[in-house]
């Protein structure tokens, strides 16, 4: 490949130029909240001493112990819900011949171009009316409900690259039944798919908010970590900006880790996924 | 060899489904042949039983409410297409509607447009730490829309680093209290959104452009071609797929956008930064007019279906023609 010393350096500038300013936002809160509460700070000041008592304030004050568990419950519920739905329908996609595969197979896929802004209204007004408003489950449902079709897809593509070859063949041609090679022959060698997949799942489940701001709008207790930051923020506008970003950070923690621990397989996700079709 | 991730956010939306039955690509793919097997109905049924229950019958719901006057408490009075008159007359319901078009331009033109300028750079050398700079890229894009906007209130913040900067370079002339701003509000929550589907758009193309043979460029500079026509003969074409997949992910995240509205603006000043779902969720919560809010709702559903398919003819159309 041709290239000059000039265009290298240059490109590797802008891609600098363009990390920092991916990240700064996140920097920015992140120096912000480390300063001493009450402390006048503006700009790009930073803090002389490092005080953590932002996030000690915004965790009290802000309810976030009981938020992230919360949190974390509906994420876990749905995820393994969505993914053990997944992988049973996903697996009938890809292994079984049935009337009307088709057919289900696009209904489900229309699901991923629904916009659940437009199903708010109904899901207010329905949980309403069985009572389930302000608990857990009136976020847990529909989260399940919308996740399949995405998880469906993509567990039978994953079955896809496996069902073709050898295994299956041979698992059918010692009489193995279905559920057999789902289990012993498809699912020990769909780890890394099935992983994609909760990873996934979750980052969608953990940062949701319009749910949970519409169908929990009473109950402190079972609040989600975004909900409680969006109250948090909201009810001290024009006040201490320095604990409001510790508690953006506290609400960000969780996915930060599962990204660092997953960056690849997210990017390989979307990227192999786009490139095909 | 275990292939992980091989579905995509959205690829699903692309022609694969509009044009099975096969897919002759695939090689030994003898999955569902041979007999009939019943017990496949068993395996849907708890993915179906979900996705009929909490997204089918709500969508259906929400076309009958659209067609009704209701405060969510006392009985609901038949008005026919009365809501949808409101949703195209209305000067507040239209403001919000015109806004998410704008937004488009925010959230997918642009991004689009620096992506692919980056991109078309880098196809051109060696890049150091590819890795890196693509996980680095991608952060905007995981983090909770509600910390995005916790974070960049605070930049565009009176006294934030965005006025600090513009002042210590001398231009405190611009500065300003940007989200309160009449003329600005907009615009700056726009570019927080070209922030956040960046890294989307970047990582979709910079895999694609790898998968570029690097023969075509070198043949591309044999016959004189400098990097603009390499970019437009080479890279643009080559990348026709990705482009596609942007989008559909982005214009779909510019129309749904409620987080960084309800924490950034609350839809301020005046109605500068409404937009649909904002007002779907007003009409549960403040205005009482839940026919009105489903009826945006529909509507908002068949903007994002008429932009997909769209979007999707037209790629196809591209595949014949070239």
């Amino acid at each position: 490949m041709i290239e000059s010393r000039h265009e290298r350096r240059f490109v590797h500038l802008v891609l600098l130029g363009a990390s920092m300013i991916a990240l700064y936002p996140f920097v920015s809160i992140l120096l912000l909240a480390l300063n001493p509460p009450g402390k006048r700070v503006s700009g790009f000041t930073i803090p002389s001493t490092i005080s953590f008592e932002n996030f000690t304030l915004a965790w009290q004050r802000g309810n976030f112990a009981q938020a992230l568990f919360s949190s974390a419950v509906v994420a876990v519920t749905v995820v393994a819900a969505s993914v053990a739905f997944s992988i049973l329908a996903g697996y009938a996609f890809a292994t079984m011949r049935f009337p009307l595969r088709n057919t289900l197979f696009v209904i489900l896929l229309a699901g991923l171009m629904l916009p659940y802004e437009a199903l708010i209204v109904p899901l207010y007004f329905d949980f309403r009316s069985l009572g389930l408003l302000d608990s857990r489950w009136a976020v847990i449902l529909p989260q399940i409900g919308f996740s399949v079709s995405f998880g469906t897809f993509w567990m039978r593509t994953a079955f896809w690259a496996q069902s073709g070859g050898a295994l299956v063949e041979a698992a059918q041609l010692d009489g193995a039944n279905t559920w057999d090679i789902l289990r012993r022959v498809l699912l020990p060698v769909s780890g890394p798919a099935v992983m994609s997949l909760s990873a996934l799942l979750f980052l969608f489940a953990w940062n949701d908010f319009l749910l949970a701001l519409v169908l929990l709008p009473q109950n402190e207790a079972a609040q989600t970590a975004p909900l409680a930051l969006s109250f948090f923020a909201g009810l001290r506008r024009g006040g201490e900006p320095s604990t409001i970003a510790a508690a953006a950070l506290l609400v960000a923690f969780p996915v930060l880790i599962v990204y660092i621990f997953m960056q690849r397989r997210f990017i390989q996700g979307i990227t192999t996924g786009a490139t095909k079709g | 060899m275990q292939r992980d991730g091989l579905a995509p956010t959205r690829a699903p939306l692309r022609p694969p489904q509009l044009s099975r039955p096969s897919r002759p690509a695939r090689p030994v793919r003898r999955g569902p042949s041979g007999r009939v097997q019943p017990v496949a109905y068993l395996y849907l049924l708890p993915a179906f039983a979900f996705f009929a229950v909490f997204a089918v019958a709500p969508l259906v719901h929400a076309f009958k409410l659209s067609f009704y006057e209701w405060n969510g408490i006392t009985d609901q009075v038949w008005v026919g297409l009365d809501n949808y008159v409101t949703v195209f007359t209305d000067p507040h319901v239209r403001a919000a509607l015109w806004n998410s078009v704008i937004l488009i331009v925010f959230y997918a033109v642009l991004p689009i447009c620096v992506a692919l300028v980056i991109v078309g750079l880098m196809a051109r050398v060696r890049i150091r730490g590819r890795t890196a700079f693509r996980a680095v890229l991608f952060v905007p894009t995981i983090l909770p829309l509600t910390v995005v906007a916790v974070a960049w209130r605070w930049v565009y913040a009176p006294d934030g680093p965005l006025n600090f900067g513009l002042d210590l370079i001398g231009l405190d002339f611009v500065s300003r209290a940007w989200l309160g701003d009449f003329t600005f509000a907009l615009p700056s929550m726009g570019m927080v959104g070209t922030w956040v589907t960046f890294g989307l758009v970047f990582v979709l193309f910079a895999a694609g452009v790898q998968k570029i043979p690097s023969q075509l460029y070198e043949s591309a500079r044999i016959d004189g071609a400098n990097m603009v026509r390499e970019f437009f003969a080479v890279t643009l074409p080559a990348l026709r797929g990705e482009i596609t997949v942007a989008l559909i992910l982005t214009v779909t995240a510019a129309l749904r956008n409620f987080d960084l509205v309800f924490v950034m603006t609350r839809g301020g000043p005046g109605t500068n930064t409404e937009v649909p779902s904002m007002f779907i969720y007003r009409s549960v919560f403040q205005i009482r007019s839940i026919g009105l809010g489903a009826a945006i709702g529909v509507i908002l559903m068949l903007e994002l279906l008429a932009v997909n398919l769209a979007v999707l003819w037209y790629r196809r159309r591209g595949d014949l023609s070239a």
